[in-house]
């Protein structure tokens, strides 16, 4: 009990910092979230969920300061509706144009009733803490001051961009995004930069009937910052659901992935590449995903990347949970990474539970260094130990990147690592 | 172009004597063969020359016109112009076959001092070589040899040796895997390098490669020396007879560790 204590004492401490807005469509759920978060506390070392990563700099109060950096306009090759957020403040004057042909798009702050958010906001959320509390979510409802909401009937005509800008050394935004696929609507939504010092940032997917939703997020290559998401998903019948994400530095990344396939013949695929040199700065990034299977004939998958030097640390923590009844069920998970030196490390918890007989579920992890054959084969050809090794970091990340199905944006992605790869030789 | 003189060789993690005193001489511009039965060092040779690690040479020298090669690190070596298509191509899957000769033939150029081809030339010239050995737009797009058959792999190893253009080649048993179509056409793409200035080394087991292939000079190597040199008729007299006889000869137990 007095552990439980101790993490509502630290929700309380948290709480009076922050405002609880009301008046708006969200009110309820902010009230509901609100009650939730404070009895369930914020996380403890002692959580089994938390074991690896120390939530200590995300309870705090405030946050430790980290340096703002611009970024630029990441993305700026694409044909997209570009919505820019600096430390967590929607700027209108630098975004597009809300008013789009085809897809709804609306600031999150201050609307009085819109039916279809009111509808998700905080509901996804709030079915992804069970089995698992994710009390850092549950403040994010209750606290949001923005976010943005995008509702697409047809086929989206051009990506949604999210950019955030990061400039002030103690922002702690904390953001609330929702996602509404229509039936048979399609989305690209980009995410790049930092949204602040700290950030808590919740997207909400609701993908109706054969939706297909594309997710590409590229986390700002800031080293201070301390990074907390969660994506929370619910796929109905025939949709798709795609999501990779990019990550670079970072004393404390974590990024958590929440989805529920409610619908038959449903896709879910949820990728990750993570570069991380503990240098300068430490390194650590943890991706954790739950995925559940409620339906017939669903496909998920799960692929992890993590290059790891210099006594940088990676966590995967991975489920598949495969409800009674999900017959024909295709899971698949896979997490690996590749340690440059002997101090860095890789911590891998992948999970199924199954209730269903038959299912093709599979999961896989490995830590491993260089492959010495290629290495040996490339310099045979002359290629110098250096861009030996950027090919083969690259060779290592593929299977994640290939989760990105449009190939301009693919090989946008490719480049940033080759670049990443180049700046970080020793 | 390439002398190796009294060479012995080890492997680091077994201190199992390989290679026993080779000695050989490859001319500039001659293609000479090594054949030997399995086990007799023909690998060991080509590893050693190219710079792979887990060999330990314990004495001997080889030289690259002039140049000690042992001394030098392998992109060095290929840098200086030796060229080693293996007998088992390495697949890397997510790099692009012509990224990765992009790479290779630029930073061949740098280290010669040479500037590098822009993406125009190399295109040009990489579509000119991949023509004559057959090899299509959608193999050079495909990460390296991931997904090629036997003969697309070997003919891949051809496609870098004509683009890195060596002074010396080896080729490690390319006709193993490979059936006799495959085996001409890689065989083309050899003889259509042949010149005055370059030099071969052919390792094989068989006599097959070498009606392709025609070497100037024949070495049979066993227990890890030469034992014998001759003309392209020693080559025929091993098809004919086996290495038995010759290995009786010289003393030797037929079967190999």
């Amino acid at each position: 009990m007095a552990v439980l204590q101790q993490k509502r004492d630290a929700a309380a401490a948290r709480l009076d910092a922050l405002t609880v807005a009301t008046g708006d469509f969200t009110a309820a759920a902010r009230s509901d979230a609100l009650a939730r978060v404070q009895a369930q506390g914020l996380p403890a070392r002692r959580d089994e969920y938390w074991r690896w990563t120390n939530p200590a700099a995300l309870n705090a109060v405030a946050p430790s300061p980290a340096a703002g950096s611009d970024a630029g306009d990441e993305f700026a090759a694409f044909d997209r509706i570009k919505l820019v957020f600096v430390d967590g403040v929607f700027d209108a004057a630098a975004s597009d144009d809300l008013s789009q042909a085809g897809i709804e798009l609306l600031s999150a702050a201050g609307n009085a009733d819109i039916h279809w958010a009111g509808a998700i906001y905080g509901t996804l959320e709030k079915a992804g803490q069970t089995p698992v509390d994710r009390p850092f979510a549950a403040l994010n409802t209750a606290t949001a001051t923005e976010g943005v909401l995008i509702r697409v009937t047809g086929k989206a005509p051009k990506p949604v961009h999210l950019q955030y800008i990061h400039s002030s050394d103690h922002s702690d935004p904390i953001l609330h995004h929702i996602v509404k696929l229509e039936e048979g609507a399609e989305l690209t939504l980009l995410e790049s930069g930092t949204p602040g010092a700290r950030f808590n940032v919740v997207t909400e997917v609701c993908l109706s009937k054969d939706a297909k939703f594309n997710h590409i997020r590229v986390q700002g290559a800031e080293q201070d910052r301390q990074a907390l998401t969660h994506i929370f998903t619910r796929v109905a019948e025939g949709a798709a659901f795609k999501s990779f994400t990019m990550t670079m530095n970072g004393v404390l990344t974590r990024n958590e992935c929440v989805i529920d396939i409610i619908g038959d013949d449903a896709v879910a695929h949820v990728a990750g590449a993570a570069l991380g040199d503990g240098k300068t700065e430490p390194f650590h990034h943890d991706d954790t995903v739950f995925i559940t299977h409620g339906a017939l004939r669903g496909e998920s998958r799960q692929v992890f990347k993590k290059v790891l030097k210099n006594g940088a640390n990676g966590i995967f923590q991975g489920k598949i949970l495969v409800k009674e009844g999900a017959q024909k069920t295709d899971g698949y998970q896979i997490s690996q990474s590749l340690l440059l030196d002997d101090d860095s490390q890789f911590l891998a918890k992948p999970e199924l539970e199954i209730y269903a007989d038959d299912v093709v579920c599979s999961h896989g992890s490995t830590t491993g260094s260089i492959d010495q054959t290629a290495m040996f084969y490339l310099r045979s050809r002359g290629v110098p130990v250096e861009d030996a090794t950027a090919m083969l970091v690259l060779s290592f990340m593929a299977d994640a990147v290939d989760e990105i199905e449009d190939e301009a944006l693919r090989d946008d992605i490719l480049s940033r690592l080759e670049a990443w790869l180049s700046r970080h030789r020793s | 172009m390439l002398e190796i003189k009294n060479l012995h060789v080890k492997l680091e993690e077994e201190d199992k004597a390989i290679l026993k005193g080779l000695n050989l001489t490859v001319e500039t511009g001659k293609v000479h063969a090594i054949m030997g039965p399995n086990g007799s060092g023909k690998s060991t040779l080509s590893y050693v020359l190219s710079g792979r690690d887990g060999y330990e040479v314990t004495e001997g020298s080889a030289e690259l016109a002039g140049e000690e090669l042992l001394e030098l690190q392998p992109e060095e070596r290929a840098a200086a112009g030796l060229f080693l298509a293996f007998q088992y191509p390495v697949e890397i899957p997510g790099v692009g076959n012509m990224t990765f000769l992009r790479t290779a033939v630029n930073a061949k150029r740098k280290a010669n001092g040479q500037p590098e081809l822009s993406a125009g030339e190399f295109l040009k010239l990489v579509r000119e070589k991949a023509k004559a050995l057959k090899i299509d737009a959608e193999m050079l797009k495909r990460p390296v040899n991931v997904g090629f058959s036997g003969g697309e792999k070997k003919r891949n190893e051809i496609l870098q040796m004509a683009m890195l253009e060596p002074k010396m080649c080896i080729l490690d048993e390319t006709d193993s895997g490979l059936d006799v179509d495959a085996m001409k056409l890689v065989a083309e793409g050899v003889n259509a390098l042949r010149d005055e200035g370059r030099s071969f080394l052919v390792i094989t087991h068989y006599q097959r490669l070498l009606d392709h292939i025609k070497p100037d000079v024949v070495h049979i190597l066993a227990d890890g020396r030469i034992i014998k040199t001759g003309g392209p008729e020693l080559a025929q007299e091993i098809e004919n007879n086996g290495y038995a006889d010759i290995l009786a000869e010289h003393g030797i137990s037929e079967v190999m560790a």
